[in-house]
């Protein structure tokens, strides 16, 4: 049995950043309520998140997490924007199901 | 050692609220884990040296958004999801899809990081508010500047999408 490393692999966080974001590809792909899909949308973005601050630590660089700090601000306007279009959409539809949401398709 | 338990913890739980968000009928319960992700998230944040974007976490991600999420669940009143009429597009290629993305991402992690580098607690003093602040206002200021401009876009974007009569 190897011996208990004194600290953390970065391949451990790499790995779990891979697991959340296909779990937010899976609810993405399976999930049929527009909220919650946007949920799992932000969920791939924590994910990556994981992963710039973890190369930020391997590289010993404060980059990383200026750019997990743009990512935020991007993901917190992107979910005002978002949700307003949500908003609309049931106003317009009275539905929150993506399949029902389908006028380019004709 | 404690950094692994601290690891062990916040991961799993991560992993289960995450697992949660996908399998909840209910958005309102995938909003609560999904609060419950991005705070263990934050939690390893902390291990990885990144005071700064941890706290920013929580009250960014946390806070703000999360909050807008729920507004909006309680808003359109959003009950269980139905589900019927699923495209055979996803239940066919969707598991298989997922799997090979999995399998793709774990090759290139093993490929690139044969011996992975031991991360331990507090051995980058880099994520401090003070040279976060002195990185995005100095190298940064650009990009942060723009970022305002963004922000005011996006307000004002919202306040014309959800106003009551589109015309």
């Amino acid at each position: 049995m190897p011996p208990i490393p004194n600290g953390v692999p970065m391949s451990f966080y790499l790995g779990l950043s891979a697991i959340l974001f296909v779990i937010g590809v899976a609810g993405f792909i399976f999930r049929r309520n527009i909220i919650t899909v946007f949920m799992c949308i932000e969920l791939m973005l924590n994910a990556v998140n994981l992963s710039f601050v973890t190369f930020a630590n391997h590289h010993k660089q404060v980059a990383g997490h200026i750019f997990t700090f743009f990512v935020m601000v991007v993901a917190a306007a992107e979910a005002a924007v978002g949700l307003a279009i949500i908003l609309t959409v049931f106003k317009n539809r009275t539905t929150l199901n993506i399949d029902e949401v389908d006028s380019l398709k004709n | 050692m404690i950094d692994l338990l601290f690891f062990g913890i916040f991961a799993a739980v991560a992993v289960l609220c995450a697992i949660n968000v996908v399998v909840q009928r209910h958005p309102i319960s995938s909003a609560l884990s999904l609060v419950g992700v991005m705070a263990s998230l934050a939690v390893l944040y902390l291990l990885l040296g990144g005071e700064f974007i941890a706290m920013a976490q929580i009250i960014v991600y946390a806070g703000a958004v999360m909050v807008l999420f729920i507004f909006v669940i309680m808003l359109l009143n959003a009950g269980l999801e139905v589900r019927r009429g699923r495209s055979w597009m996803a239940t066919l290629f969707g598991a298989p899809a997922l799997l090979g993305l999995l399998g793709v991402l774990a090759c290139l992690l093993v490929r690139w990081f044969p011996d992975s580098p031991i991360i331990k607690f507090g051995d980058f003093p880099g994520g401090t508010t003070k040279e976060i602040g002195m990185a995005l206002f100095t190298d940064y200021l650009l990009p942060f500047e723009v970022t305002s401009v963004l922000i005011l876009i996006a307000i004002l974007g919202a306040v014309v999408l959800a106003r009551k009569e589109l015309d």
